[in-house]
């Protein structure tokens, strides 16, 4: 545990309370996920020490904040992408990208500033003036930006939220190399299913300023008993493997842990790392495998029931060996099959989208 | 007719010394007022806004009673050795300065609070310090405003009469203002005189009035978002 990052707040503004005791990762996207209002916004400024509130936070061994110490903005180790791009109007892009490069020590200069520029594209623009960028190119300075700060830690406060969906586009593979490639943990803010399962690795999920789940990201998607419902947008996220490529019918089979899915051939190659979200809504459970139109059909067992918004819906969690699958059908198809804890079952899954 | 140019350079110089004595005062006040949430800011904010209102002799009046030799101030300036400071050229700088302070102090403010919270919090993830994030953020930000300050305050000063005239008194040379020397003009009855002055004046302060506002609707257009 040496290694994360503790933290612990408790503090309360005028109409609202954040209390919140969490170890994240050091490694990886933590998504701290809830509805506006839920408090994600204010725990991410107060790691940041934007916000002063009571508490304690620990950063690699490194405190930053505990009851006899609150070490200023300035001297956190931290980068901070907010969710306006909020470039300095008065510099052009190369000296907004300069203005924190030049202000940490040559010696703790981990990322250089021609590969921040090259990995977010932004040759062309060095000479512009933000107020000539459009909003996905801003953000990607202000990404850059941040990385040149070479931080311990970044921070990411729903850097897509303002932008447009051609915009998001844009900046998402960004976002994606960011996760593979740099080895720097990130808190990820957001209010978006498909981003969290797009870039998750651990998932803290608030509400009302209270942490009510967080653990890794297919545990807590997966899990049944949150009082917070993903409603149409429930689903699970498979790390998987491209097994095959089959260019006859213009599909790929991708294996996880224990199974294996076939989809559409979406340009991948073989042996590549690839995210396959699978909608709860997708998944429909049988007897009998039978034939039928859809080709993803897997052996599983009943691992969990579990009530759903809809009162005539319910989400069933099946074991495929060690991975997990959501499937949400009606009450009445359930009791008509019979299901319960434990008992084998056929999986068929309609639908399965690439995320990565 | 020999055209007495000593009240001119004398306003010149005054004006020039006020500005910049008002601008190292005027900005920490601003940058305070702008950024805090205490309930003393309004209070203080009124008591700096006083000189927009009150009359000049009032103002000249309580300046002359302060740096009086029975003032408080009076009493301090004698007991370094600086003797009393009305009708000298400092007394004149130090009633100025106070004259002028809201036409520095609420352009600035302005300017300040226009910037918000954001650019400094930036630039605080970024490394800078709140100093550094002052002179690199904010400064350059709020440059409009410290523009309009500086020409206000000093039009604002070169155009000041009553309390010249109250704390400075009419000593050729030492605080004989250009203002002060149009009067005098006027009351001995040398209209030429008069006349050259206040022309001047009148085509001075136009164009600086235009300088400053050319000045601002370009600057408008820049940082614009």
């Amino acid at each position: 545990m040496n290694n994360s990052i503790n933290l612990c707040f408790n503090t309360s503004f005028d109409d609202f309370s954040l209390d919140v005791n969490l170890t994240l990762p050091s490694r990886g996207i933590s998504a701290l996920f809830g509805h506006s209002g839920c408090g994600k916004t204010t725990l991410l400024r107060c790691i940041a020490g934007l916000q002063p509130a009571e508490g304690h936070l620990t950063v690699e061994e490194e405190v930053w904040q505990d009851t006899n110490r609150f070490m200023p903005v300035h001297q956190r180790s931290l980068a901070y992408v907010f969710q306006e791009a909020s470039l300095f109007p008065h510099l052009s892009v190369k000296k907004n990208l300069l203005y924190g490069f030049e202000r940490i020590p040559k010696e703790q200069r981990r990322v250089a500033f021609d590969d921040a520029v090259s990995w977010l594209g932004l040759e062309e623009l060095l000479d512009r003036n933000p107020d000539k960028l459009s909003g996905g190119q801003r953000q990607r300075v202000a990404i850059a930006r941040a990385l040149l700060v070479s931080p311990r830690l970044l921070l990411m406060d729903e850097p897509l939220a303002a932008l447009d969906i051609k915009s998001k586009k844009e900046i998402l593979p960004y976002l994606e190399r960011l996760h593979d490639d740099l080895d720097i943990p990130v808190i990820y803010v957001t209010h978006s299913p498909a981003e969290v399962s797009r870039l998750a690795d651990y998932l803290v999920v608030l509400d009302g300023g209270r942490v009510i789940a967080s653990g890794p990201l297919a545990d807590t998607l997966s899990r049944l008993d949150l009082p917070f419902k993903f409603g149409d947008d429930t689903a699970v996220v498979l790390g998987c493997t491209v097994g095959e490529v089959d260019n006859h019918w213009h599909l790929v089979r991708v294996d996880f842990p224990d199974g294996s899915l076939w989809l559409r051939d979406q340009g991948v190659s073989v042996g590549q790392h690839v995210r396959v979200r699978v909608f709860a809504r997708d998944v429909s459970l049988a007897e009998n495998p039978g034939k039928s139109s859809i080709q993803n059909v897997l052996r599983g067992r009943v691992d969990a029931l579990g009530e759903d918004e809809h009162p005539g819906l319910m989400l069933v969690r099946v074991r495929i060996g060690s991975s997990i699958l959501l499937a949400r059908v009606t009450r009445r198809a359930a009791a008509t099959i019979g299901i319960q804890q434990d008992m084998t079952i056929w999986v068929q899954v309609k639908s399965v989208a690439l995320v990565e | 007719m020999v055209f007495d140019w000593s009240p001119v350079l004398l306003s010149l110089k005054l004006a020039t010394t006020t500005t910049l004595v008002l601008l190292v005062v005027g900005t920490p006040v601003a940058w305070w007022l702008a950024r805090t949430r205490h309930w003393s800011k309004q209070p203080i904010a009124t008591v700096v806004a006083l000189p927009l209102v009150l009359p000049p002799t009032v103002l000249g009046f309580y300046l002359l009673i302060m740096l009086g030799p029975k003032g408080p101030v009076g009493h301090f300036t004698q007991a370094i050795g600086l003797g009393t400071l009305p009708f000298t050229f400092p007394g004149l700088v130090v009633a100025s300065v106070f004259y002028s302070f809201p036409f520095v102090v609420q352009p600035l403010q302005n300017a300040f609070e226009v910037i918000g919270d954001r650019p400094l919090e930036v630039a605080a993830t970024l490394r800078a310090s709140m100093w550094d994030r002052f002179w690199s953020v904010a400064v350059p930000l709020a440059r409009p405003g410290f523009l309009t300050a500086s020409v206000l305050a000093f039009a604002h000063t070169i155009g000041e009469f009553g309390v010249v005239l109250m704390v400075g008194g009419n000593i050729p040379g030492e605080t004989k203002v250009l203002s002060v020397a149009i009067y005098d003009h006027v009351e001995t009855l040398e209209y030429e005189q008069a006349h050259w002055l206040a022309g001047g004046m009148v085509v001075f302060s136009f164009l600086v009035l235009l300088t400053l506002y050319l000045v601002n609707s370009r600057q408008q257009r820049t940082f614009t978002l």
